[in-house]
């Protein structure tokens, strides 16, 4: 199963209860507002950091370009993908968990 | 007496409270907008960055078509109010510390406040618009 946050863990708490609720082994996907909770050196980089024990968790590089980030400035351990990697994580799991 | 009623200046002060991520929702730019629009009428303007609000003004955004986003990167803009005579930017040191930001990620010069200041400057104001 894959989840995609897409809003800031600052502004929702969309990716504090997806990382409550994610199964272990179920991929985790930020995007758009979402990719500020793969950045390193936030208050939610603990929280982002202990998830990735159990879970792949994968950032979309070109949310965080227009934001003003790199693949850098994310946490150690989390992947970055383009749009064609987006659609294979899509394409690889059963189903899908938007948490909006 | 009708010109010298014209002529009297009504200078208020204008404080713009921007809370949001630049590109996830309308609001940033749409806030900017009203700043230039507002700017035509020689008025006190102020901007205040606060929580995500933050994230507007960080250094190198690239939104272009080959960097994949494909939108409209208005964070230049920010760097041209000064020439609008918008030069006055506060910047709340709770948001841009919990997000493992400094001064030196940002684009443009402003001024970092704690909670007392960005109370006090708050409530100096005549007009607040919240975005």
């Amino acid at each position: 199963m894959l989840h995609t946050v897409n809003k800031s863990p600052f502004e929702k708490n969309s990716l504090e209860t997806c990382l409550r609720l994610a199964s272990a082994g179920n991929a985790i996907l930020l995007f758009e507002d979402g990719v500020y909770g793969a950045v390193k050196g936030t208050r939610f980089e603990p929280t982002v950091s202990n998830a990735l024990t159990n879970n792949k968790v994968y950032v979309l590089v070109s949310d965080l370009e227009a934001r003003g980030m790199n693949t850098d400035n994310v946490i150690d351990g989390i992947e970055t993908v383009d749009y064609a990697g987006f659609v294979d994580l899509v394409a690889d799991n059963k189903s899908v968990q938007s948490w909006l | 007496m009708e010109d010298e009623m014209m002529d009297e200046e009504v200078i208020k002060k204008f404080l713009y409270v921007n809370r949001k991520a630049p590109y996830g929702t309308v609001y940033a730019l749409e806030s900017l907008e009203v700043v230039l629009i507002g700017a035509a009428f020689d008025q006190d303007v102020s901007l205040a960055f606060i929580d995500d609000g933050v994230y507007q003004l960080k250094k190198d955004q690239n939104t272009s078509v080959d960097a994949g986003a494909g939108m409209k990167n208005f964070s230049k803009t920010y760097r041209a109010l000064e020439a609008y005579d918008v030069e006055k930017l506060y910047v709340d040191k709770k948001s841009m510390d919990e997000r493992g930001l400094s001064v030196d990620d940002l684009l443009v010069d402003v001024e970092i406040l704690d909670e007392a200041k960005m109370a006090e400057m708050m409530g100096q104001q005549d007009v607040v618009l919240s975005f």
